[in-house]
């Protein structure tokens, strides 16, 4: 079969993270009882006046801004009309409009296959309302939940021609964009939960032809595993549909988690037509210079540039600095060891090692200080636990294996290594004497290996070391035992 | 400019109107007549004038993010022509 190659185009809903809904003041939040988070505005009653939460458009300038688009200075709201139960008011309040969106012109940098960066163009970022929530009814009926009806939802929309051209592409802007969303801290980027929503529009051609086939699209992919697979499946079906001598219609297709295969759900028969107008109960928005510059001021370090300042200033890897900047939390964790004067190699091999395993296991975090997040509380070892015991470990205080048991001791208690190794008397036996004795003992105990060893086999010094560290209960520092086992052993 | 019974039928079909023969002809024609008046509107010389985003001159109306109660789900549910386990009930949806 020729080889066809794919071409992704990407439309992301992100809810944003506000205290309150984007026209009415009912408060935000998942789960809950249906329906107890509604008011005459998000229902859509006559007679009700909307008005728009600054701190939502706000969050849509920030993201506008750290996905390097342009922000108009006027900006409105629109209308955009169809009948749907999830949807009280007959329309969706949204942004029409080429230079209209809070944001317009970006990119998003991913990392490269060749281990630089390539940019996905960003044709615009919106600001919108979420629908409510349907669902079926055994017996018939169709049930209505409007809690979240009205939560303000940005979209985030790739620009064609489409730049995204791997299934692996596109997993890698989910992944860069939701690390994004959540350094900004204006959404939870649950894709889970719903909270972060991705539609991918997939076409496949022919390699080298410069015509983009007929696109379909993506729904309910709840991972960004699914993503890579949904994409994976759909390169996969087109080429042999088109192969077989088929054509591709216009469609939406879901992703079934189970089978990992995609369905038809509807066929789009013609454009809809939504009828957009500007909205006249929403008064035109216009965003100053001093505004604009504002907010950019409060822009983080994005995840993108500071996994390669971990790989450039601290020699990490780039699957290493990758896991640390994974959670902004857990990259200013790392960062604290640094500033405290960790050892950057040692701290990345403890906190993606042990540390992120044994967090793992108890269901806590690792942060800098605070009491936890979400459901999950803080781990008692802070920052200067890890680099107290990783001080300890190259000053030669105890040796690794020791500072393995030190370390799950604190974990567990709360207490410094310092205060563990004085408690339980774990500090390294660096008294020669004392490393004589054990010496002494083994080779007492070994009279055929000893034989052994003196008739050339050096490679038994592996196991008198061994046979020592173990007698010392880990606490000999194995240089030392080493050089005093060839002495005894001349 | 002038609106043709399809439009109008197609108006009708997206607004969810179910109209007679009748009632599409009698709007066809009161539309027709509205649309004359913007063909009027549309004659005016207004080269001088700046084009507006919206007919209300204010700008940057924004409340500040604060929840506040939300009504009692028995209130919000009042008008509902069928409830069930607190949800609006509605015909079947076959999509999705
Ligand atoms: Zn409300």
């Amino acid at each position: 079969m020729p080889e066809y190659v794919v071409s992704v185009g990407m439309e992301v809903h992100a809810e944003l993270m506000t205290e309150s809904k984007m026209f009415c003041r009912c408060p935000v939040g998942f789960g809950g009882m249906p329906n107890t988070r509604t008011c005459p505005i998000c229902l859509g009653l006559p007679g009700t006046l909307p008005v728009p939460n600054e701190a939502a458009v706000e969050m849509v300038i920030k993201t506008a801004l750290a996905l390097n688009c342009t922000v108009p200075t006027d900006s409105v709201f629109h209308r955009k009309n169809y009948y749907y139960p999830d949807l009280p008011k007959g329309f969706q309040v949204s942004q029409y409009g080429e230079t209209n969106p809070i944001g317009y012109n970006g990119f998003l940098e991913i990392p490269a296959a060749d281990g630089g960066t390539k940019r996905i163009k960003i044709r615009r970022v919106h600001l919108e309302e979420d629908t409510g929530k349907l669902m079926h009814l055994p017996g018939g009926g169709s049930g209505v939940d409007y809690n979240r009806a009205g939560v303000p939802l940005m979209e985030i929309v790739t620009d064609f021609p489409p730049d995204i051209e791997s299934p692996d592409e596109a997993k890698e802007y989910m992944s860069q964009l939701r690390a994004i969303l959540i350094y900004l801290g204006v959404c939870d980027g649950k894709l889970e939960q719903g909270s972060m929503r991705c539609e991918p529009n997939i076409s496949v051609r022919l390699k080298g032809s410069e015509t983009y086939g007929t696109k379909t699209e993506l729904k309910n992919l709840n991972s960004f595993k699914s993503v890579q697979l949904g994409i994976e499946y759909e390169l996969k079906r087109q080429s042999e549909v088109l192969e077989a001598g088929g054509t591709i219609t216009q469609e939406t297709r879901g992703w079934n988690e189970q089978t990992l295969s995609s369905y038809l759900m509807r066929v789009k028969e013609s454009e809809a037509d939504y009828r957009y107008f500007v909205c006249p109960d929403l008064i035109p928005m216009n965003f100053s210079e001093e505004k604009i510059e504002a907010i950019r001021a409060t822009l983080p370090e994005l995840p993108l540039a500071k996994l390669l300042r971990f790989e450039n200033d601290f020699g990490l890897s780039n699957y290493d600095a990758g896991v640390l900047v994974s959670e902004q939390y857990w990259a200013d964790y790392f960062e604290k060891c640094v500033e405290l004067g960790a050892d950057p190699k040692q701290a990345c091999n403890w906190m993606n090692g042990d540390f992120a395993r044994m967090l793992n296991e108890a269901g806590q975090v690792g942060l800098v200080d605070g009491e936890g997040i979400e459901d999950k509380p803080a781990s008692q070892i802070r920052p200067q636990h890890l680099v107290e015991l990783i001080g300890m470990i190259e000053s030669g205080a105890i040796t690794g294996k020791i500072a393995k048991s030190v370390f799950e001791t604190c974990f567990a208690t709360g207490k410094l290594p310092s205060t563990v190794v004085e408690e339980e008397g774990l500090t390294v036996i660096s008294d020669t004497s004392a490393i004589d004795a054990l010496v002494a003992e083994v080779i007492a105990g070994n009279p055929g290996q000893v034989l052994q060893y003196r008739e050339g086999k050096e490679s038994l010094i592996g196991f008198f070391v061994g046979q020592v560290m173990r007698k010392s209960e880990g606490r000999a520092d194995p240089q030392s035992v080493q050089a005093a086992l060839r002495d005894a052993l001349k | 400019m002038s609106i043709s019974l399809d439009e109008v039928r197609h108006v009708a079909n997206l607004a969810r109107l179910q109209l007679s023969e009748t009632e599409l002809l009698s709007f066809q024609g009161q539309l027709n007549s509205l649309l004359g008046h913007f063909e009027d509107i549309q004659n005016l010389d207004v080269s001088g004038v700046a084009p507006k985003p919206h007919a209300v001159a204010m700008q940057n109306v924004f409340a500040r993010d604060i929840a506040h109660q939300p009504l009692p789900r028995e209130e919000a549910l009042r008008n509902s022509a069928d409830t069930k386990a607190g949800l609006f009930i509605v015909p079947t949806i076959i999509e999705e």
